[in-house]
């Protein structure tokens, strides 16, 4: 070993390390990040014992305590529904939505969960304040394809709409491209912008009269105003699913449409969807 | 150690200023320091104020204030779960906390006052740092005896007897420093009620936690680091030095009246020499290990012990007391100049800080007298902002809060003022004639979804003003928001 060099100015031994002619003093470790230090390594091994700690081929080593964060957040949320088991129980047991909406307590519980729900389940499509996006039904106003209704409401988010569930709630807006010629879809065309109250040719309207009454008077009614039992679209009010404007009718009217909603009956617990259906109801279009 | 040189009045102790700026040194160990106990009106002030902070401290959780059915009796309360600060008759809620930003202020101004006119007294006194460090040192003096003994005791070889004392001396600590933290959490606990659970193990887990971590710190900084703190830790000694200037009173080492210095043999002449007799009493009493004749520096925390050691001394020879005394910088200009001393506690400095701490305290004051009960907040549905319905009209959702801050329910009425033909409904209540009445509970906050209405051919406006307003059915105290309706623009 060479001999330690002694730094003239300081009077302290350097580390032996030069740069640029620059050498370093070997002062000592301040003594309280020194005592710190022991500290760490003597908690570390005691945490070894309890704690899990080093990985191994199979496995790793579980320490006494047999602590595992995945347990836990399985107690956790056990615990958390056994907490809102209660209230979730009151939400099945209610009879009429006006007996929720009545009881200020339940109704802040059942939106406030209902609103989560939503949140992770429905605003994608129905976005984040449902007030949808064309092709995805808006939930605030009050126009409904298959009922307002609470149980209306349940009903839809219990089995979904052309889902691949038994008890779906089916129907078809047939594609009339084939069936119908060029002029009488543009003459319905003209028909539905009537029906709506707005300006339109009117020898058209008149044209088209026995078409709608042959072939869409079934579902949507003789007068346009849908049937809520088949989720016919009511075609008099100013509100539309995929548009109102000329060029997107001629395209419903030839092509057909058939959105799709999924069932959530297997996704969702049942007092989910309870809480999810109020939180709808009070979006505002609830009938 | 002291020796008594001969035909010396006093008694000279062997003591050096271990603490002060030019004997620190920062790769060295602490030298410890045992201060010497005094006599004198400064420690007996420091007594009472050491019971009376401690007293205040112990006793504040204990203290009960009845509230009514379903509150908390506890006068001085930080209710976490339930997001409430109780302090006798003022509760407040979590959006309130300017209160509490309020009283930090007035505390804080309070503490610039008091530093500009008698120098450090919060650290010489009242400073928690200070007041659990004399109780430790009594307690040290106590069970070792006093500063010989305990230097004797600390240099003497390993014993039974060295063992004992030093056994009983950090069991006694711990107890103070435990009834300490355990005193913290009782706090934001009810008292009675946390107070056998901590012995029981029924306690929360946060409890025992800051029982612990303020057990700990006071062992720790009121048992071996002490003046460490002030001098290393707390930033109070490099602010004082812009809030004192050459008026403010601060324990002095009367300079002119001193020097020059040196030991006085008894019946020898006074003339042509200073009072002090370098008997070092005054650094032997010191907590902080510095000498005051060094003048104003920032170990100095002004806890005058040193007066009281000097006093004691100037009255065994024979000179009038206050060498060291609370004194200003301008005075010993003065003395020098054969001016007649004086102590000017109006200047424009302490009276800004009062003027200040006054408007302070006024506003606070006005606040809590005229502070509403209740509250009404209004979130407006954004998304969508309006909504049209199948008839055409147009209509906006609001989520009304309603914050009833009285201890009993009350019953308010809810209006809706807007355009005319604007029709309101509530999710599950009655409305008439665009005004409801609401119960809210007690002390909580009752929501309510409001729908407000505007037929097509009424929608002149992109954006209507609409005034939410609640009023107390019984008592008429009224609290309004403004929002707006909103609708999409008509050409």
């Amino acid at each position: 070993m060479a001999e330690k060099e002694i730094d003239e100015h300081s009077g302290i031994q350097t580390t032996g390390h030069v740069w640029d002619g620059i050498k370093e003093l070997n002062n000592p470790l301040p003594r309280w990040w020194l005592i710190t230090w022991y500290i760490t390594i003597a908690v570390s091994v005691v945490y070894m014992i309890f704690m899990p700690s080093w990985p191994g081929l199979t496995g790793y080593l579980k320490g006494t305590r047999n602590h595992s964060e995945r347990e836990n957040v399985a107690i956790a949320l056990a615990a958390l529904d056994e907490k809102r088991g209660l209230q979730m129980q009151q939400l099945l047991q209610v009879e009429s939505v006006a007996a929720i909406e009545n009881d200020p307590e339940l109704l802040n519980y059942a939106t406030t969960a209902g609103g989560s729900i939503f949140g992770d389940n429905c605003a994608t499509c129905h976005g984040s304040g449902g007030q949808g996006f064309p092709g995805y039904p808006a939930l605030v106003d009050d126009d409904w394809l298959w009922g307002g209704s609470l149980t209306a409401i349940q009903q839809t988010i219990r089995y979904g709409v052309r889902s691949d569930h038994d008890e779906t709630r089916y129907n078809m807006m047939q594609a009339y491209g084939g069936v119908l010629s060029r002029d009488q879809i543009s003459d319905l065309v003209e028909y539905v912008t009537a029906l709506s109250g707005r300006e339109a040719n009117e020898a058209a309207v008149g044209r088209a009269k026995p078409v709608f009454a042959q072939q869409c008077a079934s579902c949507h009614g003789a007068d346009g105003k849908g049937d809520q039992a088949q989720g016919a679209p009511n075609l008099t009010d100013g509100i539309w699913l995929f548009g109102g404007d000329r060029v997107t009718l001629q395209e419903t009217i030839t092509n057909g449409r058939g959105g799709v909603m999924p069932a959530w009956t297997d996704r969702l617990t049942n007092e989910q969807i309870v809480a999810l259906s109020i939180y709808v109801h009070t979006l505002g279009g609830g009938e | 150690m002291s020796v008594t040189e001969a035909g010396s009045s006093v008694e000279r102790v062997e003591v050096q200023a271990v603490n002060s700026a030019v004997s620190r040194q920062l790769y060295k160990a602490r030298e410890p320091i045992y201060p010497k106990l005094v006599h004198g009106k400064f420690r007996f002030l420091k007594w009472i104020v050491l019971f009376a902070t401690l007293g205040v401290y112990y006793v504040l959780p204990w203290i009960r204030w009845e509230r009514g059915p379903g509150e908390p009796n506890q006068a001085v309360l930080v209710d976490f779960p339930g997001n409430r600060f109780y302090f006798f008759f003022i509760e407040i809620w979590p959006d309130e906390l300017y209160y509490v930003t309020g009283l930090l202020i007035l505390g804080a101004v309070g503490l610039f006052l008091a530093t500009a006119l008698f120098g450090r007294v919060w650290c010489g006194y009242t400073c928690p740092q200070t007041v659990w460090t004399d109780l430790f040192i009594a307690v040290e003096r106590m069970v070792e005896g006093d500063r010989n003994k305990r230097m004797k005791l600390a240099k003497a070889p390993w014993s039974g007897e060295k063992v004992a004392k030093k056994t009983i001396k950090h069991a006694l600590w711990l107890a103070i420093a435990a009834a300490t933290g355990g005193a913290w959490v009782f706090y934001f606990h009810d008292a009675p009620t946390i107070f056998p659970q901590l012995f029981t193990g029924a306690a929360p887990f946060s409890a025992y936690l800051f029982a612990g971590i303020l057990t700990f710190t006071t062992y720790i900084l009121a048992g071996s680091m002490r003046e460490q703190v002030c001098t290393y830790m707390c930033p109070w000694p490099r602010i004082q030095a812009a809030l004192t200037d050459a008026e403010t009173l601060q324990v002095t080492y009367k300079k002119d009246r001193g020097e020059p210095r040196g030991p006085h043999k008894k019946g020898e002449s006074w003339e042509g020499r200073g009072d002090c007799v370098s008997c070092r009493a005054c650094v032997a009493a010191c907590p902080m290990g510095i000498d005051i004749r060094d003048g104003a520096q920032l170990e100095c925390i002004n806890c005058a012990l040193c007066i009281d050691a000097c006093n004691d001394i100037m009255k065994k020879v024979g000179r009038p007391a206050g060498l060291i005394s609370y004194d200003t910088d301008k005075n010993m200009e003065r003395r020098a100049k054969g001016e007649k001393p004086t102590i000017k506690l109006f200047r424009s400095r302490t009276l800004f800080y009062a003027g200040v701490w006054l408007v302070v305290a006024a506003v606070m004051l006005f606040g809590l007298a005229s502070r509403a009960t209740v509250e009404v907040n209004v979130l407006r549905d954004r998304t969508p902002p309006f909504v049209q319905l199948s008839d055409g009209s147009i209509r906006n959702a609001y989520t009304v809060k309603i914050i009833n801050k009285a201890n009993s329910a009350r019953d308010f009425i809810l209006t809706l003022d807007g355009p005319a033909a604007l029709e309101v409904s509530a999710v599950g209540e009655t409305v008439d004639q665009g005004s409801l009445t609401l119960t809210a509970p007690g002390d909580s906050v009752r929501s309510v979804r409001l729908f407000a209405t505007l037929p097509g051919d009424a929608v002149t406006r992109a954006s209507e003003p609409v005034v939410i307003s609640i009023e107390d059915a019984e008592t008429g105290e009224t609290a309004t928001n403004p929002t707006v309706f909103l609708a999409e623009r008509r050409r």
